[in-house]
């Protein structure tokens, strides 16, 4: 069973993220970088669906700057088998279809039964990537899952949606996305590091996988970040009190009723 | 030459979604703004009667596409039926909700047709011939203002956030031949309760609890929730507890909800979870701790045990209950 998963490193969510001079970028100076949390989940299941069927291999798979190494080293420690990482500088700024494209280019060479991958990463809440690289691969997707099992060539996964949840069945190969509850991912051992450090972690440019700038970099984005801003601060806000918690509690729900006006 | 704004309205089951209202209304305004038509469309399987409804939010021409293999969502056919419309009536912007659905559409058309996509968008306008998304990134902690290119300029918006409109139009409802094609994935089974309980990410309402609960008993919670017909959230520290599911966790990694009211009880305000819900239109924090951050994040704000507060909230909306 080939298993690739599709990950990305980003800020971790601790991060008060702020906001670069030129207002169209964040600072990347002080940033702790992790795993991808939705993409945590995504190695750990690749590792679970590998060890349930006795033998396969997990590939990593990362288009990103340098630094992106060492989201790879982790997922090897907590027992991927190889990774790529996709390092280009023509792709700094590129976007969501550009990033896609990149990896399924990449994927052309790597061998697949599942590919999974993240929902969303946390960082530009896209939910786009996964999607987009499945269709460039023309293999079908089923997104937000938090139960699988794979027979027979076919994967049949449990995702949610609102009011409850659905049961989809797809051939194989195919790609889903993670959802909360899908997994716990392993934390990586002290000996999984240690052999982490040996597994072959490729690193190609944009040549090395067939491709120019043309058609993945920024210049053909399709989605441009004109600003970035912070949400409006909040008013500062009020504590109620009063001598009794029936006083406080009537007024908070007449500020509700006649102030609010959301109830 | 691109023209005119084509939304997608979802329905399930034979009942439009509440977004599918507020993709109608933004899609009505921004026809509006434009000077050109706006078309809707409405997939499914025995869904021409209802189709007609969305004229009382601004579709005067309504595109219907039923079908039996539309009967429930998969990427594939919709994808493939949506993608034939898009191609034939060429529109300049083409707007989603960001339901399950949408996220799932939207991403997989946006690759189809090479197209500029601003998910979970906030807000919308149009400045000249481009559309500007304004869509919250990292959990919410910033807002990024996105402009589109190409056509067409696709946006998925946001559940709950859009105003719904009565603008009450003699719609035009035609129905067209689909093309569903071979599809590579199928549905099982569906577990959805539809009426049963309001989504977090669709609550007008969400009474939230966190490490305070001490406990998976969230019934004072549930009690309040009920009445205010809302939802009922948790915190990363009540979900990791096992208290509540994985479904339940509002927060920069689980769901981002945009209430107009939000009661946080017993949560301190991490800065994962204040993401995950600081757009919310009104925040009432319930905390013991007078200290906790969430209270930097309220509109109102009571320091006191919940499980004294929260019952007695309930009483007083009882009473206004009559």
């Amino acid at each position: 069973m080939e298993l690739v998963v599709l990950l990305k490193q980003v800020p971790d969510t601790e991060t008060a993220i702020q906001i670069g001079e030129d207002k169209t970028t964040v600072k990347t100076e002080d940033v702790k970088w992790v795993i991808n949390p939705y993409d945590e989940f995504a190695v750990e299941e690749a590792l679970r669906i590998k060890e349930s069927q006795g033998a396969g291999k997990v590939t990593i798979l990362t288009a990103g700057p340098e630094r992106a190494v060492e989201a790879i080293r982790t997922a090897l420690a907590m027992g991927a088998d190889e990774g790529v990482l996709i390092n280009d500088p023509a792709l700094e700024g590129a976007d969501g279809l550009g990033t896609a494209r990149v990896l399924a280019a990449a994927l052309k060479d790597i061998p697949y039964d599942v590919i999974i991958a993240g929902q969303r990463a946390v960082d530009d809440d896209g939910y786009l990537v996964p999607a987009a690289v499945a269709e460039f691969l023309d293999i079908p997707q089923v997104s937000m899952v938090f139960k699988q099992e794979i027979s027979d060539g076919n994967i049949r996964c449990e995702r949610t949606v609102e009011g409850g949840t659905v049961v989809i069945e797809a051939e194989l190969p195919a790609l889903f996305t993670t959802q909360r509850g899908l997994n716990e991912p392993r934390y990586a051992s002290l000996p999984g590091i240690m052999k982490a450090k040996k597994k072959p972690l490729a690193k190609k440019t944009l040549a090395d996988i067939g491709l120019d700038s043309s058609g993945v970099g920024p210049a053909a984005a399709k989605c441009r970040v004109r600003t970035l801003s912070f949400p409006p601060e909040r008013a500062p806000g009020r504590i109620i009190e009063g001598e009794t918690v029936e006083e406080v509690a009537g007024e908070l729900v007449r500020l509700l009723r006649e102030e609010a006006k959301v109830i | 030459m691109a023209k005119g704004v084509l939304v997608l309205a979802e329905q399930i089951d034979g009942s439009f979604r509440k977004i599918a209202y507020e993709v109608v209304s933004e899609g009505s305004r921004l026809a509006d703004v434009l000077g050109e038509p706006l078309t809707a469309v409405v997939l499914g399987s025995g869904v021409e009667r209802m189709a007609a409804e969305l004229g009382k939010h601004g579709a005067e021409k309504i595109l219907v596409g039923d079908d039996p293999a539309l009967a429930d969502y998969t990427t594939d056919i919709y994808t493939n039926v949506l993608c034939d419309i898009v191609k034939e009536k060429d529109p300049k912007i083409l707007l989603l909700g960001a339901s399950t659905q949408g996220k799932d559409l939207s991403a997989r058309l946006a690759a189809r047709l090479n197209a500029g996509l601003a998910m979970d968008c906030t807000a919308l306008r149009v400045d000249g011939e481009t559309l500007i998304a304004t869509r919250p990134i990292f959990g919410g902690k910033v807002l990024a203002d996105v402009a589109i290119e190409g056509t067409p300029q696709m946006a998925a918006i946001r559940p709950n956030v859009m105003e719904i409109i009565d603008a009450e139009k003699a719609a035009d409802v035609e129905s067209i031949p689909v093309n569903p094609g071979v599809g590579k994935t199928r549905v099982l089974e569906k577990k959805v309760e539809a009426a049963a309980q309001v989504d977090l990410t669709e609550a007008d309402i969400v009474v939230s609890g966190g490490r305070g609960m001490a406990g998976p008993d969230f019934s004072v919670l549930e009690k309040l929730a009920q009445l205010l017909g809302g939802a009922v959230g948790a915190s990363r520290s009540a979900v990791d507890e096992g208290w509540r599911p994985h479904s339940d966790q509002v927060g920069q990694t689980g769901k981002v909800v945009s209430p107009n009211l939000y009661i946080a009880c017993g949560i301190s305000g991490a800065i994962q979870h204040l993401a995950g819900m600081g757009s919310s239109k009104y925040v009432v924090a319930i905390n013991k701790d007078a200290e906790a951050p969430i209270f930097k994040k309220a509109d109102f704000g009571i320091v006191d045990d919940l499980f004294k507060v929260v019952p007695a909230i309930t009483a007083e909306v009882e009473k206004l209950k009559g």
